[in-house]
């Protein structure tokens, strides 16, 4: 095992680790912070998307060794608990949710989109998302959530 | 007119966009899936299988494995303590591997790196046998049999006389009129075959569970990603020995089911608990993506041999078919879809002479089960490309063919029931062709490939039924729950789950409109087996048609008492009560919607005057719909209590130097009966159509020898957001006395229709007769061959 000091979320962990683990092993298994979902293990589907340092990336294929000194952003990151983001009521408003196994790698995909880009168009949004597998929406909702999104962000602005 | 957003709505939260009451968590990333939970002192099991198969197992060697330190426990398949058969024919743990999912040991360690390396570490001795893996070689006279209860033909059909591969519970003829008389009257007879592969549910939650006792009374308690929570808690009491009293099953957030989280979740479950058992403490079980595809079952794939004739005119007067469905090794699924699949097996057709036999086979592969349609996304696709090859041997549109022959107000269907309701498939083809411009596209996409050398272009209208619940498959009975308290919330619950389809916002919805009462004023518990009885599973699209009937008994009821009471309040009879917005008033006779008077109460206050005077504020209710009256043996008589019809129309566009077929626009139209939320019912229609655009074009399980090439999405391919078509809904109402509040099926109607529609799209654009799914780049080249 090897220290490890990540920064998540805004907090600094100092943290035992071996080599070998993902990013995501040490999100869900070591710090609890399961809101990042786990669909494939092998940088297929998007679910465990998290900011690092402003992009989306597949967690599960990062080693969490090479994190230290990266700024990460998980879901729990995301809004505050008594106020969502505006993208996460976005994609409540939009109906972009069903199941919901998807929507946490789906919202970092958006923020990361956004926050390079408030005025994409229908080609950028899907894009955007088209390293995110959803079974149960055909995407439509969703790509509508980030138009919502996008012109919530740009009013509060 | 049957348009949805023509249509005045009469109800209070019925019908209405109403925000899904289970997203905030969702979006949170808090909602709790079950791979999500943990538990002080949780242990991590797993499975060790094996990668050949049929296969004897001589030999498991464990010594590498308990020398690793973190591993708790291991149990073989030879160790007393491993339970093998499971109640619903699959294997918890066998000697025998049959199948790519079969196990062969189980592992409890200390975390999820020492548990994999552990797996690795288990040496397997076996002795592979000879294994039969497709529907043609499973019928042939000297194949080896694979299950002791499989039986083989006579005179072409299924005979308990003879051993075999044949699944016999499977079997279902259906019988009506003369076959043979009837083609003698044909002008025009043909006969095609069609083949269907496995494709997987691909939800993107894999199966997980959490099995641990529960310490404050003992009952083993196991929460879990489960489609049908007490399907799973079945396993769970077998595995553990418990009673089912003393086990608990805890239905989490599902992650996506589609049918598929049923029985690889079981026995699951299973394992789980028996590793509980051998080790006291709580064991989790998640599934990797790869182990997901291996074990969970699989849409059936068929063989389908039809033949049909009409007149000149284009009459149909007979169909004959075969439909052969892959099992796979082992099933608890095909007894019940082949009943479906043979009841529509005719199509959505008035056919005066029918004879059609459907059964299924055991091979060595991975199982068949369900998946979003039981077998309507097959048995369309065959029916549908069936009908336009007779249209273009009579020299007619294919449109018109339908015409001519789809069933109306009474119709009798293949099984001669007599549909007494109101259909309103015609008039959904009328606006269908019309919004779609279909006739115009149709020529313009002819004159187009005439002189397009590299691209081809094809549109193609499909129609198609489906019986709503289960019909004559099972008892479509239910029950529901219903408590107010004191400050006015209420709870819900019932026995039927929310998968993701949106569920417990429709359930809302129908508890929240007898009751007069606002939606955020409802919390939907969720399935938990001992505070709620057993309502048979959620599947069939039954949920909200059947399944919701009691929680709008138990509403009604609740309703009732209220109203009683406010009557007595002001000295007055209950039917001049109304509800509406959280207030119970009198009905002023002159402004019956008018609830500002004085004679008004807070439905919170009245709670809350019961609650302290010790009044009733909780009802259950059961429903138990009506018996059909079907004869199994003739496949005659009433399949369903009501149909859901559906139109849908694809469009494509087909690179035939590549292969490549791109969806360019798909319109959809359903006849939802009565719409109960329609943003949930767009919501399912564009989920639904996506993945008919998988089954059309990239999804298919490849095997070789039973053994699974692509286990993860980089090989099983899934659309992306950049692969969807311009959408087109269009949600219809009918008049039917089924269903709650008039709501017909939704879920799998959305999709059941879509590959059939882009195959024949496909078709249309290449004038060839695509004969099997999907429309990969290969099959596309060949057809150009
Ligand atoms: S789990 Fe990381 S991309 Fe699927
Ligand atoms: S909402 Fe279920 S996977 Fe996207």
């Amino acid at each position: 095992m090897t220290d490890c000091k990540l920064t998540i979320n805004g907090k600094d962990y100092t943290l035992k680790v071996e080599e070998k683990w993902t990013l995501l092993y040490v999100l869900r298994e070591v710090l609890g912070l399961t809101g990042t979902k786990e669909g494939c293990g092998t940088s297929d589907c998007g679910a465990c998307k998290v900011l690092v340092d402003g992009k989306a990336v597949n967690s599960c294929s990062l080693l969490a060794l090479k994190m230290e000194g990266k700024k990460i952003t998980t879901i729990e990151g995301i809004g505050s608990s008594d106020k969502p983001h505006p993208i996460q009521e976005a994609f409540i408003e939009a109906g972009a949710v069903q199941c919901g196994f998807c929507t946490p790698g789906m919202i970092i995909s958006t923020k990361a989109l956004l926050d390079g880009n408030i005025d994409p168009s229908e080609e950028e949004i899907r894009e955007g998302l088209s390293k995110n597998l959803c079974r149960c929406t055909g995407y439509v909702k969703i790509i509508d959530a980030v138009n919502i999104a996008a012109a919530k962000i740009k009013e509060l602005k | 007119m049957s348009l949805f957003e023509h249509n005045n709505n009469k109800y209070k939260v019925i019908g209405k966009d109403i925000k899904r009451i289970d997203a905030l968590e969702k979006v949170k990333g808090t909602a709790l899936y079950a791979a999500d939970l943990y538990m002080d002192g949780m242990l991590y099991g797993g499975n060790v299988r094996i990668k050949e198969y049929p296969a004897k197992v001589t030999k498991i060697d464990t010594s590498l494995a308990k020398a690793i330190p973190g591993v708790v426990e291991i149990i073989t398949c030879f160790d007393s303590r491993a339970k093998k058969h499971s109640w619903a024919d699959y294997c918890y743990m066998t000697d025998e591997v049959k199948f790519c999912g079969d196990v062969v040991a189980i592992i409890a360690a200390e975390s999820k790196k020492v548990l994999d390396q552990a797996i690795k570490s288990i040496k397997v001795e076996y002795e592979l046998q000879k294994g039969v893996y497709t529907v043609e070689d499973a019928l042939k006279e000297d194949a080896p049999i694979i299950r002791e209860k499989g039986v083989g033909l006579v005179d072409g059909l299924p005979s308990r006389e003879k051993k075999g591969n044949i699944f016999i519970d499977s079997y279902y003829p259906v019988r009506k009129g003369d076959v043979v008389e009837g083609f003698k009257n044909c002008d025009v007879i043909i006969e095609r075959e069609y083949n269907v592969p496995f494709i997987d549910q691909a939800y993107i939650e894999t199966e997980a569970c959490l099995v641990y006792c529960d310490p404050k009374d003992g009952s083993i308690t196991g929460e879990s990603s489960a489609q049908n929570p007490f399907f799973t808690r079945r396993y769970l009491a077998e595995a553990s020995g418990n009673t089912m009293s003393e086990s608990r099953l805890i239905q989490r957030t599902l992650g996506g089911s589609f049918g598929g989280k049923e029985e690889g979740v079981g026995v699951q479950i299973g394992r789980a608990a028996i590793l509980h058992k051998a080790t006291g403490r709580p064991i989790k079980m998640v599934n990797s993506r790869e182990e997901s595809l291996m074990d969970s079952s699989k849409r059936h794939p068929f063989n389908f041999k039809y033949k049909i004739g009409a007149t000149k005119e284009g009459k149909v007067l007979a169909l004959e078919a075969t439909l052969i469905d892959n099992c796979g090794a082992y099933n608890n699924q095909t007894q019940f879809m082949n009943w479906r699949s043979s009841v529509h097996s005719a199509g959505v057709y008035e056919i005066p002479n029918v004879k059609t036999d459907t059964f299924g086979v055991f091979t060595n592969n991975v199982h068949g089960g369900a998946m979003r349609g039981y077998s309507s996304p097959q048995v369309i696709f065959a029916q549908e490309q069936l009908m336009n090859e007779l249209a273009k041997e009579l020299g007619m549109d294919n449109v018109e063919l339908r015409r001519k022959n789809i069933i109306r107000q009474n119709s009798r269907t293949a099984t001669n029931q007599l549909i007494t309701e109101e259909v309103i498939l015609e008039e959904m083809m009328d606006e269908l062709l019309n919004r779609s411009n279909y006739y115009n596209k149709k020529n313009e996409y002819e004159e187009f490939n005439k002189n397009s050398k590299s691209f081809k272009k094809g549109i193609s209208l499909v129609t198609c039924f489906r019986g709503a619940g289960l019909g004559a498959e099972g008892i479509d009975a239910n029950g529901a729950f219903v408590q107010a308290t004191e400050d006015g919330s209420v709870i819900i619950s019932t026995g039927l789950a929310e998968n993701g389809q949106g569920l417990q916002t429709a359930f809302a919805q129908i508890a929240a409109e007898p009751l007069g009462i606002t939606i955020d004023k409802i919390h939907f518990h969720s399935v938990d087996t001992h505070a709620i009885a057993d309502s048979g599973m959620t599947v069939a699209s039954r949920g909200t048609t059947m399944g919701a009937q009691s929680m709008k008994k138990a509403a009604e009821r609740l309703a009732l008492i209220i109203k009683e009471h406010v009557a007595k309040k002001f000295c007055t009879t209950v039917d001049k009560i109304d509800c509406k917005d959280n207030y119970y008033y009198v009905v002023d006779e002159n402004f019956p919607s008018n609830y500002s008077n004085e004679k008004k109460v807070a439905f919170k206050d009245i709670c809350n005057e019961r609650m302290w005077g010790g009044e009733q504020l909780a009802v259950y209710e059961w429903f138990k719909p009506e018996l059909n009256d079907y004869n199994h043996h003739t496949g005659q008589g009433k399949a369903f209590p009501t149909y859901t019809y559906n139109v849908c129309i694809a469009e494509v566009e087909v690179d035939i130097n590549i292969g490549s077929v791109n969806v360019t626009k798909v319109t959809s139209g359903l006849d939802c009966g009565t719409v109960i939320n329609p943003n949930t019912v767009r919501g399912q229609m564009f989920g639904g159509i996506v993945m008919g655009l998988g089954y059309a074009i990239t999804e298919e399980i490849e095997l070789n020898k039973g053994r699974i090439l692509n286990d993860n999405f980089d090989s099983y391919i899934l659309p992306t957001s950049m692969d969807i078509p311009e959408m087109d809904l269009v949600l219809f109402e009918s008049i039917t006395k089924e269903g709650t509040f008039g709501a017909k099926s939704v879920g799998e109607p959305s999709t059941e229709a879509v590959g059939a529609a882009i195959a024949g799209a496909v078709s249309h654009a290449l004038n060839k007769n695509v004969d099997h799914l999907p429309c990969s780049l290969e099959s596309i080249l060949k057809y150009m061959d």
